[in-house]
């Protein structure tokens, strides 16, 4: 890798040490709005290292930290309006939080509880993705609906390098394209797909370059830049709402970083990778480089970063009690399968009662 | 080849790996091909050790695509090679589906002979792992519904072994179904040397005289812990263990009723169109006089899979089980 990310993107603000770029313009945020969006990175760490050690203290199921994803999943996040829509998959709970998902129900899904799952009826979020790929349509779709419903919001999209591989990602793009939607896709470039590297994954030198193949603009960005990626969204919204006469509405968006932790935890990156590259790209890591930038600008010295520490502390623990409370309902099972209940469903609800009381829970459920 | 006489005991996904390696070193024609096969020695490290020893021309990591996977092993088939490819969960078969079954089940007849699909596509799957979303269905169904595919479920490290065997040298398309539930759960003998198991036959895993359990897979275990419980009550169940779907050996499953006239069906997939149904009918249509019961399904429910905190209700665990072999009993 180059010192400088910068020979292999289109867009970066920050260098490796936080400073700004000689010929870069700094998005026109004010220092609060700054502070915050920082704030927020922080909190996605914090949040990502407590979802680990629930995880291994048998607390919490299978999670995929986003370690070193945080400048583009909050940089972009702020980038948005309310009624933009996000259509995540399992790596990018750092934008669909900032975009107003309370944090709890990100630990309850982890959790294994169906109440997880509820999106507040004002937070335009769809559901996690686990299935590769399979949402990248679905956001064309709900992009192509605000534009036949004279809305003005943009649908965000976020997947992996992986992602980029399967049909459904093509076929997506595709009908952006010819749709016209206002839609972004923005790729976290991190790598690595599981223990398969970027250069298994295509034969193409960028992700951004497959954008030409549907008839609009791709862009490659410094992924762990979250000044870099701010810029890049929100000119890609602002042209999504707004295109001009020869621009077309949708953006790919190819955010180069790196996945600095495993997989999820249950995979062992040692396998497959080198500690060496880890720690390369770990100089590049967005939470420093920002916090140089903020302190340097006087918006930032230990006694804030303690503060901001103590608040987001307080946030997580609040998601993990909140998480931790909610018991497991069997009933849940059987709601929101259809509309109005079949009588199939209905029926092995109250056979699945019947034996809950002949049987009692505990020899029920004994293995 | 083992040089002293203790064979060695392995896991089921041991089994699968040790299966894989056998066959590639009898046949040069076998390659193993999927997302994160290689290196890192699959996603359960079932392919472990595959690749340093035959190399990533015939281990082979592709791009993430199962479309991809299947349908170039599709044309792997047709040109000469023995494809394995393996797709790391059940939830993550659809994109292939068009692929298995509008190709790899028809191209033989749909050549009228001169192509076939020559493949063993391994896929791990069922419940009880407290898995994410989409990583625990089990939906066997699908696949025994096409023709043109076999199906085979083992639920013992022998087995697997065996049966892994035979499904690479089957001339037909074959659908391996893995159940990662009982994959580490316990070990048994399986030897270094190549041998197969029949795809086809059913296993008899406890002969009783009062009612036939018929199963697969996962589900092997708490229904024969079930049957052990029974026998205590005095009920004695015959527990017939089915190994392969499809072909279903309908000669086991009718003799077993013959000579029990009451059944049970447990398996993990939803209950409608379930195999249960299938078995039931093929039961009455064979042996309808000899029926003293109706036939019982235990079954997951008609929802989709739980989030995991409530995938223990979904399941069928012995308590139920015994319940409903009760219900055909007392009939
Ligand atoms: C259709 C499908 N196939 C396989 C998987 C298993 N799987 C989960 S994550 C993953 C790698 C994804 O890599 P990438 O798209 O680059 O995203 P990243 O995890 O690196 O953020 C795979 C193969 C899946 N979830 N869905």
């Amino acid at each position: 890798m180059s010192e400088s990310i910068r020979s292999d993107t289109d867009v970066q603000i920050l260098d490796k040490d936080g400073s700004v770029l000689p010929d870069a313009t700094v998005p026109d945020l004010d220092d609060d709005t700054l502070v915050e969006m920082y704030a927020q990175m922080r909190l996605c760490r914090s949040f990502d290292e407590r979802a680990v050690s629930l995880q291994r203290q048998g607390r919490s199921g299978t999670y995929s930290t986003m370690l070193g994803h945080e400048g583009t999943l909050v940089g972009s996040a702020f980038a948005l309006a309310e009624d933009d829509w996000i259509v995540p998959y399992y790596r990018d709970q750092g934008a669909t939080v900032t975009h107003g998902l309370p944090l709890e129900n990100i630990l309850m899904y982890y959790m294994g509880h169906e109440q997880g799952s509820v999106i507040p009826e004002d937070v335009n979020v769809m559901p996690i993705c686990i299935t590769i790929a399979d949402h990248i349509p679905h956001a064309t779709g709900i992009a192509w609906a605000s534009k036949l419903k004279g809305e003005e919001s943009a649908t965000v999209c976020y997947f992996g390098d992986g992602a980029t591989s399967e049909g459904d990602f093509h076929e997506g793009l595709n009908f952006a394209g010819v749709m016209d939607t206002p839609n972004l896709f923005i790729c976290m470039n991190n790598q690595w797909a599981i223990s398969t590297p970027f250069e298994r994954q295509t034969a193409a030198d960028t992700i951004a370059q497959k954008a030409q193949g549907y008839g609009f603009e791709g862009i490659r960005v410094d992924g762990m830049d979250p000044l870099a990626v701010y810029t890049v969204t929100q000119q890609a919204r602002e042209k999504a709402l707004d295109p001009d006469a020869d621009q077309a509405r949708p953006t790919l968006i190819e955010t180069l970083l790196y996945r600095i932790g495993a997989h999820n935890t249950s995979d062992d990156p040692s396998a497959y990778r080198g500690e060496e590259e880890v720690e390369e790209w770990r100089e590049w890591d967005p939470l420093p480089r920002l916090e140089t930038f903020l302190r340097e600008r006087g918006l930032l010295d230990d006694e804030e970063i303690d503060a901001i520490e103590e608040r987001n502390t307080e946030q997580v623990e609040a998601a993990v009690e909140a998480a931790e409370n909610v018991t497991a309902d069997p009933e849940e099972m059987f709601e929101h399968v259809y509309a109005e209940q079949t009588q199939n469903v209905r029926e092995q609800q109250e056979y699945l009662r019947r034996l809950r009381e002949e049987f009692g829970d505990e020899q029920l459920l004994e293995d | 080849m083992s040089t002293d006489d203790t064979t060695p005991e392995r896991t089921l996904v041991e089994a699968v790996s040790d299966g894989l390696h056998t066959e590639m070193e009898r046949d040069d024609s076998v390659v193993v091909l999927g997302e994160d096969v290689g290196a890192s020695g699959g996603v359960f490290r079932a392919t472990e050790g595959l690749y340093d020893r035959f190399g990533r021309d015939r281990v082979v990591d592709t791009p993430l695509a199962e479309s991809g996977i299947v349908g170039t092993a599709v044309g792997l088939a047709a040109n000469g090679m023995r494809p394995v490819p393996e797709l790391q969960f059940m939830g993550f078969v659809y994109p292939a589906f068009d692929q298995i079954v509008n190709h790899v089940a028809r191209m033989r007849t749909r050549s009228r002979g001169r192509y076939s699909c020559p493949m063993t596509i391994r896929i791990p799957f069922g419940g009880g792992i407290r898995a994410p979303e989409h990583h625990s269905e089990s939906k066997e169904a699908f696949f025994v519904h096409e023709a043109g595919l076999k199906v085979v479920v083992p639920s013992t490290p022998y087995d697997t072994k065996g049966l892994l065997a035979s499904a690479i040298r089957d001339p037909d398309p074959v659908i391996f179904l893995e159940p990662k539930l009982i994959y580490r759960s316990f070990r048994e003998e399986v030897p270094d040397e190549p041998y197969t198991v029949p795809i086809g036959e059913a296993a008899v895993r406890r002969e009783g005289t009062d009612v036939s359990v018929f199963t697969w897979g996962a589900m092997t275990r708490p229904t024969m812990e079930a049957a052990e419980n029974l026998a205590e009550e005095g009920v004695d169940c015959e527990v017939v263990d089915l190994r392969t779907l499809s072909p279903i050996d309908r000669e086991t499953i009718v003799d077993s009723f013959e000579k029990t006239g009451r059944a049970v069906v447990v398996h993990e997939a939803p209950k409608t169109g379930g195999l249960a149904g299938e078995i039931t009918s093929l039961i009455q249509e064979e042996a309808l006089l000899y029926q003293e019961a109706p036939i019982e399904r235990v079954t997951g429910f008609d929802v989709p899979y739980p989030l995991y905190a409530l995938e223990d209700y979904y399941l069928p665990e012995a308590a139920r089980i015994e319940d409903g072999i009760r219900e055909a009993v007392e009939f």
